[in-house]
């Protein structure tokens, strides 16, 4: 079942862009983690940052700030660890964010036809009216549903 | 939910790979798929100027028993800004050479991990993957990714034209596979 279809009462964690907050859910962050140096090299993905190293791990750095708040951040707090796609062909993709991130228990109200694909569903939390964002279609390269090669030494 | 570590690799088979600069950024290469390496002006009289704009990192081409290698400026290959070239690396098995900055060091990696799937355009032909040396990542060059099938055709046809002198190997260091 995707996620978009399970939408009820749902457990998401609140990360803040900038002035603004937005929502995952919480079954898609691996980690909140403080900056560490990033790499980078020449490549032509536009909304990709660089790498960062994560236990072992090389993690693309997708800065989705220029799409949901117009601007880059200034100042990078954490980097939110998330994942992208299923069982086999699991991506993870490192969100710099510009604050304290929080866990909530949040009801969840559906995308509705005219949302942004970015939106997987909307909620409710202090007065605030917040999207829950889906990362498949925020992220660039959609996780193919073979698995990728495997990693050679 | 916590970010499980990379797989293990298993069994940890080494590779020797060169570390070289273009343009300030550093690069690697397995060591098996560099034939030869030359400096700039030992190629001087050897080359021959190609202009093809479609395919205008590649300036000049050598000419080996019946075939043209064409030398692709790496710097121009990756988008970076231009910088002053002084050795050619001849890749093994290839009609390709490639115009570097400078070598930094020969060394062995022990692992390579997949490209991130974010990375979903050119990148994804240029590189073999990634690979973690001093807690430095470095890009591993694919020596298939620097030109295609129909650039070679391209640049095949732009210099049928012109007579390429024979290159000399006498000043170029071979390296063994």
């Amino acid at each position: 079942m995707s996620f978009s279809e399970q939408l009820d009462s749902c457990s998401c964690v609140l990360l803040r862009l900038g002035e603004r907050r937005f929502a995952l859910a919480a079954e898609q962050v691996a980690e909140l983690v403080a900056p560490s140096r990033i790499f980078r090299f020449a490549h032509r993905t536009s909304q990709i940052d660089g790498v960062i190293l994560r236990r072992g791990r090389v993690v693309a750095v997708c800065d989705l700030a220029e799409t949901l708040i117009g601007k880059r951040l200034g100042m990078r707090r954490f980097y939110l660890i998330a994942t992208r796609g299923r069982q086999s062909a699991m991506d993870w993709v490192a969100l710099p964010v510009s604050g304290e991130c929080e866990l909530i228990q949040a009801d969840l109200t559906p995308a509705g036809a005219s949302d942004s694909p970015h939106v997987a569903a909307w909620l409710s939390h202090d007065g605030e009216v917040i999207e829950v964002l889906n990362l498949n279609a925020l992220t660039p390269g959609l996780v193919p549903a073979p698995a990728e090669p495997e990693a050679r030494a | 939910m916590r970010l499980k570590p990379a797989p293990a690799v298993k069994p940890l088979r080494t590779e020797q790979i060169i570390l070289f600069r273009s343009s300030n950024q550093i690069f690697a290469i397995s060591s098996g798929s560099v034939q030869e390496v030359r400096s700039v002006d030992s190629l001087a009289g050897a080359a021959i100027d190609v202009s093809e704009p479609r395919v205008d990192k590649v300036r000049h081409a050598i000419r080996r028993g019946d075939r043209n290698l064409y030398v692709v400026n790496v710097a121009l290959h990756f988008g970076l800004t231009f910088s002053a070239a002084t050795l050619v690396f001849v890749l093994r098995k290839s009609r390709v050479a490639l115009l570097i900055d400078a070598i930094d060091k020969m060394t062995t990696m022990t692992m390579l991990q997949a490209l991130p799937n974010a990375f979903c355009h050119e990148e994804r032909r240029w590189y073999r993957g990634l690979t973690v040396l001093d807690q430095s990542v470095i890009p591993v060059v694919s020596p298939e990714g620097f030109l295609t099938r129909d650039e070679l055709s391209l640049l095949d046809a732009r210099s049928a034209t012109a007579a390429l002198p024979p290159s000399s190997s006498a000043a170029g260091l071979e390296l063994n596979p």
